[in-house]
């Protein structure tokens, strides 16, 4: 029960990450008054990003510095619904952030439009192919919303984030040097690409032989010197290396903080508090409104209730279907009778690799980026043809440095020993000897990959944890070995010295350890349908109107790319919705 | 830069270049006017946060087999790896201050599913040194750091090998003492290992300096300069 009530405010978002800053900074500008709830800390570049401290391998990237505590906060997980989930007791295979700007302060800055084919997946395939090659228990979905739709919001969130990039589709006419596969864009990026480090140039010149296409990753690491539509800067990108799992101390990875929030702080109607936890979304008696959340306040030791007329559910992907199911809105998705909206379609990212060893080749790998390099989407959605190779699905392919860390970014030829001597002097012998080619993929849901309540295991506040039911599928299993074969291709026409590959196979489990993305999306999916979708093509809640829920929970499967862009993009078309038709007249859009 | 006393650095960073030699000379001019640092005390004379001494000396000879100090580049020793894994056992790490560490616990669970112990790694590390020095001395017929290094070598791998009968709930133990040794060799020297940034110099890994600007798209040009710590050091 809460212990204090506090002054009602328009809107309350709950997390300031990405999603949360863009609200807060949008809706602040219409006048209304805002609260934003994080449960982490406040951060900002200075001093919790400044050099040299950020540069601690140790403290940020092993001991997961920035990201959420699983004492504070974590799930359980199983691989099918017939086990016995257990506790995600410390971080591995993904790490999601807190504090404010989220995951915003830690990623690598990887920023992609999804292609247009798969916004609309289910229509696309049924339309190309048939249905009768869509598995048995995979739940494709359409978005409810299509490219050209999301394109000026996407081109928005671009401008903000300040995005490093070359346009290979331009309103249809393509672009020399860029993504030849992209939808089509109406502008150019905001700043030219950055500068590639060797290996990455080695990987498109053997893939440009091969007769593929590739074009500079689109990069939220800044290029240039570059001022955003709200006024803030962000300054030429120093290849420090130390990109994912840190904050940036040079102003130039794109984050929340300086992108957006240094200039909302200054709102006199914007507010924020940090750890404050959202305990619940509270319900009207009728059911179909939020009436405000109920908040832990670390600080004070109480619980408040915050009233607020709009409630905005920005935090990370998991934990928004986490407060949706805790909250009761919207049916709980079952995976035995199919029915029910929240937790259903949970799905991650199907990624692989090779490693390359070049006993000539010098590559300074701490001259890095998060996101610089190149890539090729030859083997994207779009351009494979799902009948034929069996599965439905695609990856970019893409190569180059994000640092050169010797704790975690040591790449050593297969046969090293893990200790001794072999492996001291193999660490002496290959550092910065090596190259990688990645890909990142496209990962499908399926009637028995959710997110429910667990039965037994409860967080520091009494709730229960969120529970995940994943494994990887037959068709996904697939499709990275298709991308494996075309790598290993690229990778021999490189005539390495040595090399070895990483990718998913037959009978693979996922494995909680390792890490492999952070990219968990669904659980609180979007579409034209309350039947099989948690919120409607505006993000709005099918069930209490004046919830809203962003991220990329929304996905109705996952696409090929980093979900960042995406989740921006989502962001500002769910405020033009907002804004033009919902804030006059407050009802369920849809 | 000077050389390690017995090691030449083995990618030698600054030999053998004009630039290199300008750098080092400017490097030792600096090192010149900055007072002496005092030597940190020999390994058997630190003062221990949380290993007793007979962990002590598990530890040491167990690093000293994970990363040898022969050959090129430093050893485990050479680091003051066991420093860094005794200040790690004694912090956060040590008491999983972070993790989820809420029952039931199902230590026997699909490794896949993670970490399921109920112990913590301080813990992990108190109670698999005594069951490891039992099978040592019933295999081998004496404690691990009494044993020759090849026998050493033999007993680390059916340690790694899970064939030492660690109860499940210490079965991680392994993964910890080699991550943890990796780690203190390569971590920034203000966590006790990787003792003068030897580790680093080895490799040619420059540590905190972090702004490459002019050096992306460089074909086969070795990075020039040696490493920074944290602190303001340079090797």
């Amino acid at each position: 029960m809460a212990t204090r009530t506090d002054p009602k405010k328009d809107v309350v978002i709950i997390g300031l990450g990405w999603t949360g800053a863009i609200m807060g900074m949008e809706l602040a500008n219409e006048g209304l008054e805002i609260l934003a709830l994080e449960r982490g800390d406040d951060r900002s570049t200075v001093p919790d990003f400044q050099y040299p401290n950020i540069f601690d391998e140790l403290k940020y990237a092993v001991r997961y510095d920035l990201m959420q505590k699983p004492v504070n906060s974590t799930l359980t997980v199983r691989h099918n619904t017939a086990e016995t989930a257990l506790p995600y007791r410390h971080l591995g295979s993904f790490l999601p952030g807190d504090g404010v700007g989220g995951a915003g302060v830690h990623w690598n800055g990887q920023n992609w439009r999804p292609q247009a084919v798969e916004y609309r997946l289910r229509s696309y395939v049924e339309e190309t192919f048939g249905a009768d090659i869509i598995p048995e228990g995979m739940q494709l979905q359409d978005w409810g919303v299509t490219a050209e739709e999301l394109e000026p919001h996407m081109t928005k969130f671009e401008s903000v984030a300040g995005i490093a990039g070359k346009a290979g589709n331009i309103n249809g006419e393509i672009q020399e040097g860029g993504n030849p596969f992209e939808a089509p864009r109406s502008a150019e990026y905001p700043m030219p690409p950055l500068k590639n480090t060797w290996d990455s140039e080695l990987f498109a010149d053997a893939a440009r032989n091969m007769g593929y296409h590739p074009f500079p990753r689109p990069a939220a690491n800044a290029s240039i010197q570059y001022v955003n539509d709200y006024g803030m800067q962000l300054g030429p990108c120093n290849y420090c290396g130390y990109c994912e799992r840190f904050g940036c101390n040079n102003y130039s990875k794109s984050s929340p903080q300086v992108c957006i929030i240094d200039a909302l702080k200054r709102k006199p109607n914007f507010s924020y508090r940090t750890r404050s936890e959202v305990l619940k979304i509270e319900k009207a008696a009728d059911g179909k409104t939020a009436t405000g959340v109920t908040y832990f306040d670390e600080k004070t030791g109480e619980e408040v209730f915050q009233p607020a007329d709009l409630v905005l559910v920005c935090a990370y992907s998991l934990h928004n279907v986490h407060l949706l199911l805790l909250s009761e809105i919207g049916e709980p998705y079952n995976p035995d009778t199919g029915e029910g909206v929240v937790g259903r379609n949970y799905s991650y990212q199907m990624t692989g690799g090779t490693s390359m060893w070049f006993r000539d080749k010098v590559f300074n790998p701490f001259v890095g980026t998060g996101a610089g390099g190149m890539s090729i989407d030859d083997f994207s959605m779009s351009q494979i043809d799902f009948g034929k190779e069996g599965f439905i699905g695609g990856s970019y392919i893409t190569c180059g440095h994000t640092g050169g860390r010797p704790i975690q970014q040591m790449s050593l030829p297969p046969g090293t020993p893990a200790w001794g001597a072999g492996w001291k002097e193999a660490v002496g012998e290959w550092y910065g000897h090596s190259l990688s080619i990645g890909s990142h993929g496209s990962n499908m849901a399926y009637r028995d990959t959710c997110l429910d309540l667990d039965p037994t295991y409860k967080d520091r506040h009494g709730r229960p944890l969120m529970r995940m039911t994943f494994d990887w599928k037959d068709n996904d299993i697939r499709m990275t070995q298709f991308m494996k074969a075309r790598i290993e291709e690229i990778a021999k026409s490189m005539n390495p010295d040595a090399m070895a590959s990483g990718y998913k196979g037959d009978g693979a489990q996922y494995d909680v350890r390792p890490y492999q993305s952070t990219h968990n999306v669904g659980g609180a999916i979007m579409g034209t349908d309350p039947k099989t979708s948690a919120i409607n093509r505006y993000l709005q809640s099918w069930d209490c109107h004046n919830v809203w829920v962003m991220g990329a929970s929304a996905f109705p499967q996952n696409i090929q790319y980093n979900p960042t862009g995406a989740v921006g993009g989502l962001a500002y078309w769910a405020l033009e919705a907002l804004r033009k038709d919902y804030l006059p007249n407050p009802r369920p859009l849809m | 830069m000077r050389d390690m006393p017995g090691r030449p650095s083995r990618r030698g960073f600054l030999k053998g270049s004009a630039a290199g030699v300008a750098i080092a000379s400017l490097a030792g001019a600096v090192k010149a006017q900055a007072p002496e640092k005092e030597a940190p005390p020999p390994l058997d004379q630190y003062e221990r946060v949380y290993f007793n001494e007979a962990e002590w000396a598990f530890v040491m000879a167990a690093c000293d087999r994970l990363i040898p100090s022969g050959g090129n580049g430093p050893g485990a020793i050479d680091c003051r790896v066991p420093v860094f894994i005794d200040r790690q056992l004694s912090g956060n790490f040590g008491k999983a201050a972070d993790w989820y560490m809420q029952g039931p616990f199902d230590p026997a669970a699909n490794p896949t599913l993670g970490f399921q112990s109920p112990l913590t790694p301080a813990e992990i590390y108190r109670q698999a040194i005594p069951v490891f020095q039992d099978w040592c001395n019933q295999t081998h017929g004496d404690n691990f750091e009494n044993l020759e290094a090849a026998t050493q070598d033999a007993a680390l791998t059916s340690l790694q090998k899970g064939e030492v009968g660690l109860a499940p709930e210490l079965r991680d133990f392994f993964q910890f003492l080699l991550a943890n040794t990796k780690e203190g060799y390569f971590a920034d020297p203000s966590y006790g290992g990787n003792h003068d940034m030897q580790a680093w110099v080895y490799i040619g890994f420059p540590g905190a300096r972090g702004a490459f600007t002019s050096w992306p798209g460089r074909e086969n040009a070795q990075y020039p300069l040696g490493p920074v710590a944290i602190n303001g050091d340079r090797a």
